[in-house]
């Protein structure tokens, strides 16, 4: 990618940033993986390749058709006052359920507030994801249970939780033993906007200095809010890596063939003992950051057009209709489980029950307080008062 | 520094300084439990800047005992990932005011994660912190900013005072499963000594103790202002007024049983930190002593502690600082009403 010596793009310092990260490699640049092609097309790469079987492509595809339900029907519930907010995952199905897909039992996922369909590969009910931000709780699922952290808000804080989980496994002595039952990984999520986060790259030093086993996965949805990528970073995110100390590697986040791909093999590495990976899967924020955002403000529709053309869905579709992998009737079965899923989460969602007052009290400490518990005691009797009036 | 204390390893007796209290209590605590961790800036080889980490990573090793890159939201970030895991981790903040770039992380994630997880997620982490100024340091090196962290719930936040309760309260505060900020008054490390029977029963940690009787006035203190108050008591008697000191011990929750009990009896209080008076414990102290003892106070509750200026120079510190004089003259100034 750096210019020649003699090149005139290349100045004394290097290479002309304007040309690493000019509107030319608004595709993601020559050093996109890619094995699946916007067009349905399979192609090979020299590192990342892999066989998949017809069952695991159905799976994809069912996969990332129920979590774009799941996000519509959210957004939906949102605009019908069932929810306060609503983070849309919308054209990042490929990135989330391509390495969603990659993690083992084992390893241990943490999220940012947008990782529904890494939610969804982790076995999580819908429903508490609709809890959180409908308001009911702050995240009503068991990590331990699930490994699945608890969706963490404040931008990037929990890539050090991740890190610092990854060296625990370090010290459990399930990391480079060669059991593939027993070594384990940790994936921290994070976006574009995140990199530029004190906290992220703090976790990237820690993580190199010991060695541990994480897989630093960014979307780069290239829109922090109103923000361009261009705001956050002058180079392709997945070189930022290598002045860490740790390999990158740039993946079509679109394609979840290859997120897969590559999100298994740095998984491995981990495992393996071999330390940390940076994978920046290069995808597209479809809708707006949450539903309180106005893309319209900021960013041109010509954009999200020729986003479109990469949907990852669609090119899942043409690969397995064009290859016979799939019948009409496979796919009316996926969009009649789509419908279902619609139902059951609009149901659901409008079902789930107000805590009650008292619970704001609960677990601020391993036990109560005396301090809480007259503050608790009081509240209640106050609000006691109150009954039988009207 | 640390490893001048005289130890008499014979019995189960020994007189230690406050860095040697905390030094064998840390240890103690690694040898009870194998999930118990340290983690900061030169705790390994060093021993850490004030030598309380001393020898620890020698006899438990690099993967018990870690050096962290220099990045303390790096540092507690990481911790709460360990806890996670299911280990204890206790972390060092080299000085008060180089807590602050983990401040986030201690307020919205430390602090939150059991309330968050409905309680699913416990998060046992220490954050050792050396407060308090006294030692002639530049800027940065002498805050005291516990009133930042027992502003926020669902941390807890202790302060000792002498070797002693060093050595049972990190045990105590290391064995708890909430996260503790564990305060630290730097200029005692090396001051005094004490003698620690470790075959006593300690009290426990959320407790404040009377550490001198009296019936005229009630001095709160905690960490280096127990010494002050201990030297203002002592002054005062000679002028003929019976002053209790209290060794609040924790800041939050307060124990405000024994300090409501007394000024019950007194009538009088006086609050003495090195902290800020705006806005510190001593405010909070004062609300509660009057909410709760008002018909029983003779003067208000007086606040005797840091100018609400930055720390300042540390050749005119003292003058900042809480000493004996003003604590006796806040002392005349309630016994004028």
């Amino acid at each position: 990618m750096n210019a020649p010596p003699d090149s005139p793009d290349r100045t004394a310092f290097g290479p002309d940033l304007a040309e690493v990260f000019g509107p030319g490699h608004s595709d993601g640049g020559p050093e996109l993986v890619q094995l699946l092609t916007p067009e349905g097309e399979r192609v090979h790469h020299p590192e990342f390749d892999l066989d998949f079987s017809a069952e695991q492509l159905r799976g994809f595809y069912r996969d990332m058709v129920l979590v774009r339900r799941l996000d519509v029907e959210a957004t939906a519930l949102q605009r019908h006052g069932e929810l306060g907010i609503w983070a849309q995952l919308l054209g990042q199905e490929a990135a989330q359920i391509g390495c969603g897909r990659a993690v083992r039992p084992q390893d241990f996922v943490f999220p940012t507030y947008r990782e529904h369909g890494v939610a969804w590969c982790r076995g999580l009910d819908p429903l508490k994801m609709l809890g959180l931000f409908r308001g009911c709780d702050h995240g009503d699922w068991d990590p331990a249970e699930h490994n699945f952290g608890l969706y963490t808000i404040v931008i990037g804080a929990q890539t050090l939780h991740a890190t610092g989980y990854a060296m625990g496994m370090q010290r459990d002595g399930v990391v480079g033993t060669g059991d593939p039952d027993r070594d384990a990984a940790v994936v921290a999520h994070f976006g574009d906007g995140a990199s530029s986060q004190g906290d992220v790259n703090e976790a990237f030093i820690f993580a190199a200095s010991y060695n541990a086993p994480v897989v630093f996965f960014c979307q780069n949805n290239q829109w922090a809010i109103s923000e361009p990528i261009e705001r956050q970073s002058r180079i392709p995110l997945y070189q930022r890596a290598l002045g860490f100390g740790f390999p990158g590697v740039r993946v079509d986040g679109n394609d979840v063939l290859a997120t897969y791909a590559v999100t298994q093999a740095a998984l491995q590495r981990a495992r393996d003992g071999q330390g940390p990976t940076f994978v920046e899967a290069y995808t597209y924020r479809m809708g707006a950051h949450t539903t309180t955002d106005d893309p319209t403000r900021y960013r041109l529709s010509d954009d999200v057009e020729s986003w479109k053309l990469k949907d990852p869905i669609a090119r899942v579709e043409v690969y397995l209709r064009r290859n016979g992998l799939v019948d009409d009737a496979f796919l009316a079965e996926v969009a009649a489980e789509a419908d279902e899923l619609g139902h059951t989460l609009r149901e659901g969602c409008k079902a789930l029950p107000d805590p009650k007052p008292s619970a704001m009290f609960a677990h601020v400490y391993a036990e109560e307080t005396d301090e809480l518990r007259v503050q608790r005691e009081g509240n209640e009797a106050y609000l006691a008062s109150f009954e039988g009036s009207h | 520094m640390a490893t001048t204390a005289t130890t008499q390893t014979q019995g189960q007796t020994q007189k230690i300084t406050l860095a040697k209290g905390l030094n064998l209590g840390l240890r103690k605590a690694m040898e009870d439990d194998p999930k118990v961790l340290l983690m900061g800036e030169d705790v390994g080889k060093l021993g850490g800047v004030f030598r309380i980490t001393d020898g620890l990573q020698k006899d438990f090793g690099e993967d018990r005992v870690i050096d962290s890159p220099l990045a303390e939201s790096g540092i507690v970030g990481t911790a709460v990932g360990m806890a996670m895991r299911g280990y204890r981790p206790v972390v060092e903040i080299q000085f008060d005011g180089f807590v602050y770039p983990a401040y986030d992380q201690i307020v919205c994630q430390v602090a939150k994660i059991h309330y968050r997880s409905k309680g699913r997620v416990p998060m046992p982490i220490v954050i050792r912190i050396p407060f308090g100024g006294g030692i002639g340091a530049v800027e940065h090196h002498s805050e005291s900013p516990e009133a930042q962290f027992a502003h926020t719930p669902g941390l807890k936040v202790v302060a000792c005072s002498n070797p002693v309760d060093g050595y049972w309260m990190i045990q105590q505060a290391i064995a708890c499963d909430d996260p503790v900020i564990f305060l630290e008054p730097k200029r005692q490390y090396h001051a005094d000594k004490a003698e620690l029977d470790e075959s006593t029963t300690p009290e426990p940690l959320f407790t404040s103790r009377i550490v001198r009787p009296g019936t005229d006035l009630t001095l709160l203190a905690y960490g280096p202002t127990v010494k002050t108050a201990m030297r203002a008591a002592e002054a005062a008697a000679g002028e003929g007024r019976s002053v209790e000191v209290i060794d609040l011990r924790t800041l939050s929750p307060l124990d405000m049983g024994p300090v409501l009990d007394s000024v019950r009896r007194t009538g009088r209080a006086v609050v003495v930190h090195e902290a800020h008076v705006n806005l510190g414990l001593g405010s909070e102290l004062s609300a509660r002593i009057t909410e709760e003892c008002f018909y029983s106070l003779e003067a208000p509750v007086l606040r005797v502690g840091g100018f609400d200026t930055p720390y300042p120079a540390s050749r005119i510190e003292e003058d900042f600082l809480p000493d004996l004089d003003r604590v006796l003259d806040a002392v005349d100034r309630s016994f004028e009403f």
